[in-house]
């Protein structure tokens, strides 16, 4: 029992650090920008299809992938923020959200067109194939990975918003970009730039992904759901609470499936309903 | 949040496709129409009808087939856009005529809705001269229409679907079942299964219809086969993330895993079962896997794996040829499901051929007549269930040291006749009872 018990928790933990690293993407965005990004999982799908396409086509391995897919998907988040999102900056924020709900739909249509529906399968990095037995569970040494590196990553992306000069700055973009913009710092850049960045991590966690799920059109269309939630949980823009939130929901989840696996897909949104019914701003989140 | 508004989107869409002109249309026919003058297109139709009376037999002078299909949906790649094009490529290799009168193609998305595909049938039906649906994949869509096609006396030709029911106690005079359903999966990869030594199974089950049809069926041929079924966990409908299901069949200790799910849910599972070692101690078992499905593992992943299938491009020269044209236009080998959909509608025309009239009782009762003997079936034949019977194939997935060319990925253990693969006809079924 006990055993059992233990590799669910784990498993939560390995699924609690995807939705971590989602959300935490998510929770820089709207928390910098206000804009609520309907198109993170279409990112996070793009992340994954460009390490697939990357392999496939070009015969560039995981490692190069793991930093070279971020980058263009990134560059390319970059790019939409310049010439579409921009442009809705001091609207309300539903259309921001419209236009990247849009988006979010284009993308996974063009994607659906061209590979259909199944995807395609992307293998295991040959350095992290295999695993190790825990006595209580079989443990794949990729998913002990992925749980290293999203905590790495969610760390260090707190570090710097919370606790350096470059976070200060972004902060304070937040709070009163004239007033910042009047110390000569270029706001509007930085704001492309921490667009870019969020859509990177969801890329990230994209090619993260794609050794373990299958790499289909609508891949981020089933997990950002479960984001948004956490987001909202955590409260809408903490980058601390995304982060907490995705890796207990992860454990709420895996107990869930354990216990009552028909519940397992709505035991996020019961946890937003009483979360928002007792602390409507979220968890970690401010009254604003 | 994001699957309601996506869902509202592609309502939107689905109803402007089953709207939408029909895709084989006989250009020459309408352009002809437009040109005459309304007083001699009377007395045309007039000399026509009393030339050949045995013409007329046609209603509304179109044979008019419906193709309503998951078209962008978990299962658009084993069915969907490819059974489109299997439909077309039967009217075409018809001549495009049946009794002198066009075949028209029509499609439209379902989206795996039992709502939206009853309301499209209908639609279909009254005001679109609609005398056929073809394919029909997922069991709760073809639940959904098959009753609304027989209360207007209009034929199902069911390509997609396996629910055993549909044959059972739910099955309609009007109705065919053409390609597989669950009991001939789980019979022929259960029983094999259980024959080369793996007598314990548990099961990983989709939550729903389908998936619980499909575990009981199973369930059934490895207890008679002298089996045991040591558990099961039911999967909501659809996971991504299934190493807590497989965790919980690795403690089953069980020989086998069998999978009771369909589409993504059965690539998801395969690809994490390796991942988790799974497949070192235990074997899986798919018990519905599609061509596509494989493809798109690829063999590294799923080498090994048992499989039935009604069946395989490279089975024969007759299957290969049909499948080589199929692989022309649309870029993929067909699965069993969009051969299918050739068969049946070759029957189909062939049946109104016979008829002398696309009359359905009569039509029904041709199709029924008639043995189906093609690239798909070898004496293959439609009971009074509507269920065809045919052989069935027991598969083994290939390893990628095995496989040749593109698209090699099946050897054929062993044919299993009709008789053994599908079951008797169910007296639940009211025709049966007659």
């Amino acid at each position: 029992m006990i055993q059992v018990l233990s590799g669910q928790l784990l498993i939560g933990l390995i699924n609690g650090s995807f939705y971590a690293l989602l959300s935490l993407g998510l929770a820089i965005i709207f928390g910098l920008l206000n804009v609520v990004n309907f198109a993170h999982g279409a990112q996070y799908m793009l992340g994954a299809f460009a390490a697939w396409m990357a392999l496939h086509y070009w015969g560039v391995g995981y490692w190069w992938a793991l930093v070279l897919a971020p980058l263009a998907v990134g560059l390319f988040g970059l790019v939409f923020e310049r010439l579409c999102l921009r442009r809705l900056h001091g609207l309300d924020p539903l259309y921001g959200l419209l236009l990247t709900f849009g988006l979010a739909l284009v993308l996974e249509g063009l994607f659906q067109n061209a590979y259909g529906i199944s995807g395609n399968s992307y293998p295991v990095p040959a350095a992290l194939e295999g695993g190790t037995n825990l006595g209580f569970m079989y443990l794949p040494r990729y998913r002990a990975w992925v749980v290293l590196v999203s905590m790495a990553v969610c760390f260090a992306s707190w570090f710097v918003v919370e606790k350096t000069r470059l976070g200060a700055y972004l902060r304070a973009g937040t709070e009163n970009p004239a007033l910042l913009q009047a110390f000569g710092v270029n706001v509007p850049l930085m704001f492309s730039l921490t667009y870019g960045y969020g859509v990177a991590l969801a890329a990230f966690a994209g090619v993260m992904a794609a050794p373990i799920y299958q790499v289909t059109p609508l891949m981020g269309s089933g997990v950002i759901m479960v984001v948004f939630a956490v987001v909202v949980i955590g409260g809408m823009g903490s980058i601390l609470g995304s982060i907490v939130t995705g890796l207990g929901l992860g454990l709420v989840e895996g107990l869930t499936k354990y216990l009552y696996p028909p519940a397992s897909d709505v035991v996020v949104f019961v946890v937003m309903a009483l979360v928002l019914l007792l602390r409507p701003a979220g968890l970690f989140g401010r009254q604003r | 949040m994001a699957r309601t508004n996506r869902h509202l989107a592609s309502t939107a869409a689905a109803t402007a496709t089953s709207t939408a002109a029909p895709i084989v249309q006989s250009a020459a026919a309408t352009s002809a129409a437009a040109t005459l003058t309304p007083t001699l297109a009377l007395l045309l139709a007039l000399a026509a009808f009393a030339a050949a009376p045995a013409a007329a037999q046609v209603s509304d002078g179109v044979v008019k087939v419906g193709v309503l299909t998951d078209m962008t949906g978990a299962y658009s790649d084993l069915a969907g856009p490819g059974s489109l094009v299997a439909a077309q490529m039967a009217a075409e290799d018809f001549g495009g005529k049946v009794l002198g009168k066009p075949i028209v193609i029509i499609s439209a998305d379902h989206q795996n809705k039992a709502d939206v595909a009853s309301s499209i049938a209908r639609k279909w039906f009254d005001e679109q001269q609609v005398d056929a649906i073809a394919d029909l994949v997922s069991s709760s869509t073809a639940l959904a229409v098959m009753p609304v096609a027989a209360e207007k006396k209009r034929i199902t030709l069911l390509s997609g679907p396996g629910s055993t029911p549909i044959a059972g106690d739910k099955c309609t005079p009007y109705n065919v079942h053409y390609t597989y359903n669950t009991y001939a999966m789980a019979a022929g990869t259960g029983r094999a299964v259980v024959n080369q030594g793996g007598k314990t199974w548990f099961f990983i089950t989709a939550d729903y219809v389908f998936g619980k049809s499909l575990e009981a069926d199973t369930s059934k041929v490895v207890l008679a086969a002298g089996g045991k079924v040591l558990g099961d966990v039911k999967a909501p409908f659809p996971t991504t993330d299934f190493s807590s299901y497989l965790l919980q069949a690795q403690g089953s200790g069980a020989q086998i895993i069998g999978l009771a799910n369909a589409g993504a849910d059965t690539i998801n599972s395969i690809k994490q079962a390796n991942e988790f070692g799974l497949t070192k101690k235990q074997n899986l078992a798919g018990l519905l896997v599609f061509l596509s499905d494989v493809h798109s593992l690829g063999l590294a992943t799923a080498k090994g794996m048992y499989l039935t299938t009604a069946f395989y491009w490279d089975r024969d020269d007759a299957s290969r040829k049909w499948s080589k044209r199929f692989f022309e236009r649309h870029h993929k080998m067909p699965t069993m499901v969009q051969a299918g959909v050739y068969s049946e509608l070759t029957h189909y025309f062939a049946a109104i051929k016979a008829a002398g009239t696309d009359n359905p009782d009569k039509v029904m009762a041709k199709m029924r007549e008639m043995p189906v003997n093609d690239f798909f079936a070898k004496n293959g034949r439609i009971g009074v269930d509507g269920l065809h019977r045919h052989d069935m194939y027991l598969a083994q997935v290939k390893s990628p040291e095995e496989s040749k060319y593109p698209w090699d990925y099946y050897k054929i253990i062993r044919t299993i006749p009709a008789a053994e693969a599908f079951e008797a006809p169910d007296p639940a079924c009211p025709q049966v009872k007659k």
